[in-house]
């Protein structure tokens, strides 16, 4: 039999129904590479008990027919995703053993779809970071390593437990969610497809908000097809969340012709830093040139104000996360700290949340009220909303020559864990995919091929609002002109 | 250094976390050095720029103002660190 945890859910869907193997058998594969892969700490929960109910009941859906793309489909589910009477502590101490009494509206389509959920995946706390070295759980380790060298590295961050977990094969595909890279930046760090959908297009409704003009799910898959599949079922329009936006979920997967001819693809001159590896560069060239010989035109474009995304995020999301964070008060959910005798409700507040939370989120929590308090108001968060839609801006003159725009997804493979220990040095992580954010845009990572060291490399599309019909299919045909299929040696 | 000792202490009290003395000078060189790069954000021309306030140009939705939900106190209290008698306990806030 074919190694069951290397296929796609494309070919587990014609596979479960040429009945090859049953959803159970699927399942079963699955439970055993996770719990024999704990050496990469991806999981930080996991729920088999549940998989193989969730499998019979997917088994008898296939039997009676008509059954949807994902039954069946063993997946794993980043931490921030709220799932009933499942820990969900978004990767922090402060909602340790929190368990929802109610299910995130992506996760509930993903079960209305029949998927199978093998467990919670860990994540940078409260999804800060860009290397799951904030997580409470510890680091995730990713699959990758460099040539000839047992370095421990990075699966990258936030949702670093989603890429490394798929990567090693322990599911058939998982959520994430992106704020300012963390599905996008992982997926470039270990081979893998990494879709952001427009801002609206998910439901955030149960998902732990840290910046919410800026946060959306989406999926990490193996391929361009997967992630169509697998955002078919998590989009929705949601009436719990007054930001889903109420545009119809068009049919995802009809798009993928991969017929790009006389589409326009900009290439954004600014997305280039000092240091940057030249093969990245070459990686970003031959993409263009596949795209190119695919019947697509190059067109060199200039987003101006890109350099002042990343400033302009690191005002906007801590103002956010400031308020978003203010409800953990030891009161309602999580962790409470001791307290001393005398202490009341200002000490119960101050040292639950002094205990409860790590330092990166404190100094996001602490620029975020800064920037926020009297005085200062105008100088910092005004002025970066406007540079935010100075930005938008910059991509929507843009689109009026394009149809999708290519850059490279990171401006580095990944890196070693503990090798960047100043939060500024981590922030530039997110340096080429941020701007997609502060625009509310779709944005693809793609494989592009390997380094010198032998590690992936992601390019990034970028496209029009709620067009990841279109963003889909040039990433197909860019996929399908790359022809990326390394897999991680197995060393755990 | 844009961010002191004090305002360290301020905006700690003013986001209800407590700060030990020893973490108040890295703190302080922290915070300074992220407010200091952001700052280059001044150099942008803004002039006539309004400040942009949703990701995706959208009308804030409306529906009917019924109840859709309720009757779930046992659920809510659930998690809660200390609940006793359908109630979430705190320290006592009134002398």
């Amino acid at each position: 039999m074919t190694d069951l945890t290397a296929l796609t859910i494309a070919d587990a869907r014609y596979k479960l129904r040429a009945k090859e193997f049953s959803a159970a058998e699927l399942t079963e594969a699955f439970v055993a590479t996770v719990d024999g892969g704990d050496a990469l700490n991806a999981w930080c929960e996991k729920t088999p008990d549940l998989a193989r109910e969730q499998a019979q009941a997917a088994d008898a859906r296939l039997a009676a027919g008509d059954a949807p793309s994902l039954c069946g489909i063993p997946l794993g589910i980043k931490d921030l995703f709220c799932t009933n009477g499942v820990r969900s502590q978004a990767g922090s101490k402060i909602l340790k053993d929190f368990k929802p009494p109610y299910e995130s509206t992506v996760t509930s389509n993903l079960w209305a779809d029949g998927a199978v959920m093998l467990g919670k995946l860990s994540m940078d706390e409260f999804a800060m970071g860009s290397s799951n070295e904030t997580a409470c759980y510890g680091p995730v380790i990713s699959p990758w390593r460099r040539k000839g060298d047992e370095t421990k590295l990075t699966p990258g961050g936030s949702s670093g437990g989603s890429a490394a977990a798929l990567a090693a094969g322990q599911a058939m595909a998982t959520t994430g969610t992106d704020t300012g890279g963390s599905i996008r930046q992982p997926a470039a760090f270990t081979g893998l497809v990494g879709l952001k959908p427009t801002w609206g297009r998910c439901s955030r409704w149960g998902i732990v908000a840290f910046a919410s003009s800026l946060d959306q799910a989406g999926p990490f898959t193996r391929t361009v097809r997967d992630s169509a599949i697998m955002l078919q079922s998590m989009a929705s329009i949601d009436e719990k969340d007054s930001t889903s936006a109420d545009i119809p979920v068009p049919d995802y997967e009809a798009a993928l012709t991969g017929d790009i001819k006389g589409k326009r693809i900009g290439i954004p001159k600014e997305y280039t830093i000092d240091g940057m590896p030249a093969e990245i560069t070459r990686f970003w060239e031959e993409g263009a040139a596949h795209l190119k010989a695919q019947g697509a035109e190059i067109v060199e474009i200039s987003l101006p104000h890109t350099k002042y995304a990343l400033p302009a995020y690191y005002i906007v999301s801590p103002a956010e996360c400031s308020s978003n964070l203010a409800r953990y008060d030891g009161v309602r959910y999580g962790q409470r700290a001791e307290l001393s005798q005398g202490d009341g409700i200002t000490e119960l507040y101050e040292k639950t949340r002094a205990e409860g939370f790590g330092d990166e989120v404190k100094r996001r929590i602490m620029i975020g009220t800064y920037v926020l308090s009297s005085g200062y108001y105008d100088a910092y968060y005004t002025r970066a909303q406007k540079v935010r839609r100075l930005i938008n801006r910059d991509f929507e003159q843009a689109f009026e020559q394009v149809d999708a725009i290519l850059t490279p997804t990171t401006p580095s493979p990944a890196f070693g864990l503990g090798e960047k220990s100043d939060p500024l040095e981590m922030y530039l992580q997110d340096i080429f995919t941020v701007t997609v954010n502060m625009a509310g845009l779709p944005g693809i990572s793609v494989p592009a091929g390997l380094s010198s060291d032998g590690l992936p490399l992601g390019l990034q599309l970028i496209g029009k609002a709620f067009d990841e019909a279109n963003l889909l299919n040039t990433a197909y045909a860019l996929e399908t002109a790359l022809d990326f299929s390394a897999t991680p040696e197995k060393w755990w | 250094m844009s961010v002191d000792a004090d305002t360290v202490r301020k905006v700690a009290k003013l986001a209800r976390i407590a700060v030990e003395d020893h973490e108040v000078d890295p703190f302080a060189r922290e915070l300074s050095g992220i407010l200091d790069w952001v700052t280059q954000l001044q150099e942008v021309d803004v002039t006539g720029i309004e400040p942009m306030t949703s990701a995706v140009p959208m009308r804030l939705k409306r529906r009917e103002d019924t109840i859709t939900d309720g009757n779930r106190r046992d659920d809510i209290l659930a998690n809660a660190p200390d609940a006793r008698e359908g109630f979430f306990a705190v320290p006592k806030v009134v002398e």
